[in-house]
C-alpha cells in the first residue's frame, strides 16, 4: 500500500530544496568545527590531506613546470642539480626537472596507490570477515588457516614475492598491496562480526525467517562499518609507505612517471653528496602524508570507536 | 598446560607448512623464471638452449612432481640450491641469518627500551605535556618511512661525520664492537619506528589497568606510586602488548629487508631483493620460509608467555 506523504513534506519547489542543501551544509560545518575543536591534531591532519588531494587533482595547474621537461637555462643547457632557490623552490634533478612539479604529480601515484589499495583490500578484507565470522566452523577454519599463513609472511616480503611475478605498473601495485592490507581488515571485521552475532536483534532477524545474507548485509554490515573505516583509515598510510618502498626497491611504477619512493631511490640516493634536496624533499613528501593521514586516522578512531574515546 | 603449548605448537607447524605450500604454488603460477631473466642478459640464448636449461633446473616438470619432490628434500632438510648460483640455499641462508638474527633482536631491545617507558609515563601522566610529547613521538614514528631514516642517516653519517660502519658481518660474541658499529644505527631506526606502535599499545593497556579496582585498592592501602605502577599495574598492562609484538613483528622483520638493501648488510633481507629480482625460486621460497618461521616461532613464544603473564592461562 502506497504510503500517504504530507503536502508538502516531499514537495520539491525551489525552495524547499535550497533551504534543505543549506542546512545540510550547516548540519556539515557545525560537525566539522566540532570535530576540530575536540581533535585539533585530527582537523590538522584533515586540512593537510585536503591539500595534498587538491594539489594531485589539479597538478597541471599548481604545478610551476612539466614534471617531465628538462628545463634549459640561457644556453640551451639543462639546469642541472641546481639547488633551491628562486626559480625552483625545491630545486631540479640531474635531468635538470623541477623537483616541485615532479612531487606535486608524484602525489597523485601516492593517492592513487594509497587509496585504491587500501579500498580494494578493504573490501576483499571485509567480505572474508563477514563469511568467516557468520559462518563458523569449518568454512571459518579454512580461511583463518588462509589469513594466518598470509600474516606470517611480512608484508614487504610478500608485496616483493608478488611483485616480480606480476608485470610492473600501477594495478598490479594496488593488488599486491591489497593482499597485503587483506588479512588483518579480516581478522577485525570477523572479531566485531563475532561480537555483534550474540545480539538479540540477530536473533530476532532469525526468527522472523531472514536469510544468512539477508542477516548479513542488512544487520551486521551496519554494524561493523565503524571500525572498517577505522582500519581503512590506518591502512591509508601504510599503504603509502609500502608503495614508495617498492617504489624505492625499484620495483614500483616504472619511470619516467614520477613517484616520491622513486624519486628517492634513483635520483636521490645517486646524488646524495652533491644534492642532498633530491633525496630530503620526496622522503619530507611521504612523511607529511603519511603524518598527516595518520593524525586524521587516529581522530577518526576516537569519534568512531566510542571505547577509545577519552584514551 | 601441556595441552596449551601442544595445541600451539601444532598450529605453528601446520602455518608454516602453509606458507611454503602458499610460496611454492606463488612462484610457479606467475609468468617469468630464472631463465628468462638470464635470456634476457645473455644474448647468444636460443629456444633449444632455453627449454634446456629449463630441464637443468628441473623447473619445466609438473607442478606436483616438483613439490614431492620438494616436500622430500624438505624432511630431509634439503632447501634445495639456489638457481642462481647453484649453491644449496641452506648455505646461502646459513651465511646471512645470524646478520639479520642480530639486527632484528637488537631492534626489538631498542624498541622495548625506548616504547614501553614512553607508554607508562603516557598514561599515568594523561593529558599532560608529557602525555601529548609521548604521543606525537609515537605517530611521528609510524609517519618516517624506515627507507627514508635510513638514507638520511647515511647522509649524516658520511657527509658531516665522514665515518661510514665497518665492512664484512662478525657475530656479537666475537667482536662485539663491531657488531654494535655496523648494526647500531640501522637497529636505531628498524627498532624506532617499531617502538612507535608498541608505545601506543603499553598506553592504551596501561590506562584500562590504571582504571581496575584492585588498582584503587593498592592505592588506599597508601602504596607509593612505583609500587603500583610496577608492582600491580605493569605486569598485568602486557598482555595486551606482547600480543601486539608477536603479530606486528613482521613490520620490525620488514624493516630489516628494506634497512639491510640501504645499508648494504650481507643479511637474509638484502638476500632476498636479490632473489626476487632475479626470479630465484627456491631462494624466495627458503627466504619467505625464513621469515615465516620467525614468525611463527615469535608467535609462539607469544602464546606460552601468556602463561607466564596470566596465571588463568596457566591453570586454565
Amino acid at each position: 500500500m502506497a504510503r500517504e506523504t504530507e503536502p508538502g513534506l516531499l514537495s520539491t519547489s525551489p525552495a524547499s530544496v535550497r533551504g534543505a542543501a543549506y542546512d545540510a551544509l550547516k548540519r556539515q560545518a557545525v560537525g566539522l568545527k566540532r570535530f576540530a575543536r575536540s581533535k585539533p591534531m585530527g582537523a590538522a591532519g584533515l586540512v593537510v590531506v585536503v591539500l595534498i588531494v587538491l594539489a594531485a587533482i589539479f597538478a597541471p595547474v599548481v604545478s610551476p613546470y612539466d614534471p617531465y621537461e628538462s628545463n634549459l637555462n640561457e644556453n640551451g643547457l639543462p639546469v642541472r642539480l641546481e639547488g633551491p632557490g628562486a626559480s625552483f623552490p625545491l630545486g631540479t634533478d640531474a635531468l635538470g626537472r623541477d623537483v616541485l612539479s615532479r612531487i606535486i604529480y608524484g602525489a597523485r601515484i601516492s593517492l592513487i596507490v594509497g587509496l585504491g589499495a587500501v579500498g580494494l583490500g578493504t573490501l576483499f578484507g571485509a567480505l572474508v570477515g563477514l563469511v568467516s565470522g557468520y559462518f563458523v566452523g569449518k568454512v571459518d577454519q579454512v580461511l583463518q588457516r588462509v589469513v594466518d599463513t598470509l600474516m606470517a609472511i611480512p608484508a614487504i616480503v610478500l608485496a616483493l614475492a608478488v611483485i616480480t611475478m606480476l608485470e610492473p605498473g600501477l594495478f598490479n601495485i594496488i593488488l599486491v598491496i591489497a593482499i597485503v592490507i587483506a588479512p588483518g581488515t579480516s581478522r577485525v571485521v570477523r572479531g566485531t562480526v563475532l561480537a555483534i552475532k550474540e545480539n538479540v536483534y540477530i536473533e530476532a532477524a532469525r526468527s522472523i525467517g531472514a536469510g544468512g545474507t539477508r542477516i548479513v548485509f542488512r544487520h551486521i554490515l551496519p554494524n561493523v562499518v565503524a571500525p572498517i573505516i577505522v582500519i581503512a583509515s590506518i591502512w591509508v598510510g601504510n599503504a603509502i609507505v609500502i608503495e614508495a618502498a617498492l617504489s624505492y626497491l625499484g620495483l614500483g611504477t616504472p619511470p619516467p612517471t614520477p613517484t616520491w619512493g622513486g624519486m628517492l631511490a634513483l635520483e636521490g640516493r645517486r646524488h646524495l653528496e652533491n644534492a642532498p634536496w633530491l633525496a630530503l624533499a620526496p622522503g619530507a613528501a611521504i612523511s607529511i602524508a603519511v603524518l598527516s593521514v595518520n593524525m586524521l586516522g587516529d581522530a577518526l578512531r576516537d569519534v568512531l570507536d566510542p571505547r577509545l574515546r577519552n584514551r | 598446560m601441556r595441552y596449551y603449548v601442544l595445541q600451539r605448537v601444532f598450529l605453528a607447524i601446520l602455518v608454516l607448512w602453509l606458507v611454503h605450500l602458499l610460496v611454492f604454488s606463488m612462484v610457479r603460477a606467475f609468468p617469468g623464471d630464472v631463465v628468462m631473466m638470464r635470456l634476457a642478459q645473455d644474448a647468444t640464448m636460443t629456444r633449444e638452449s632455453y627449454e634446456r636449461a629449463r630441464q637443468e633446473l628441473g623447473i619445466d616438470r609438473p607442478f606436483f612432481v616438483q613439490y614431492g619432490e620438494t616436500m622430500g628434500d624438505l624432511f630431509r632438510g634439503d632447501l634445495g640450491d639456489s638457481l642462481l648460483s647453484g649453491r644449496p640455499v641452506k648455505d646461502e641462508l646459513g651465511d646471512r641469518v645470524w646478520l639479520t638474527l642480530h639486527l632484528a633482536i637488537m631492534s626489538l631491545i631498542i624498541a622495548l627500551l625506548i616504547a614501553i617507558p614512553i607508554g607508562v609515563i603516557s598514561a599515568i601522566r594523561q593529558d599532560t605535556p608529557a602525555d601529548y610529547g609521548g604521543r606525537f613521538f609515537s605517530i611521528l614514528g609510524l609517519s618516517l618511512p624506515d627507507f627514508w631514516t635510513g638514507v638520511v642517516a647515511i647522509l649524516i653519517m658520511s657527509l658531516w661525520f665522514h665515518w661510514l660502519p665497518p665492512r664484512g658481518f662478525e657475530e656479537i660474541w666475537v667482536d662485539p664492537v663491531k657488531v654494535f658499529q655496523q648494526l647500531g644505527i640501522p637497529a636505531l631506526i628498524i627498532g624506532f619506528r617499531f617502538s612507535a606502535i608498541i608505545m601506543r599499545m603499553t598506553r592504551s593497556s596501561m590506562l584500562e589497568v590504571l582504571r581496575e579496582d584492585y588498582i584503587r585498592t593498592a592505592w588506599s592501602k597508601g602504596l607509593s606510586e612505583q609500587r603500583v605502577i610496577v608492582g600491580h599495574a605493569l605486569k598485568n598492562s602486557f598482555i595486551p602488548v606482547i600480543t601486539l609484538v608477536g603479530q606486528q613483528f613482521s613490520i620490525l622483520l620488514g624493516g630489516t629487508v628494506i634497512i639491510e638493501t640501504i645499508f648494504l648488510l650481507p643479511g637474509v633481507g638484502n638476500m632476498t631483493l636479490d632473489a626476487v629480482i632475479f626470479r630465484d625460486y627456491t631462494l624466495v621460497q627458503g627466504a619467505v620460509i625464513f621469515f615465516g618461521g620467525i614468525m611463527v616461532v615469535m608467535n609462539l613464544l607469544v602464546d606460552i608467555s601468556y602463561a607466564w603473564f596470566d596465571p588463568r592461562i596457566r591453570y586454565g
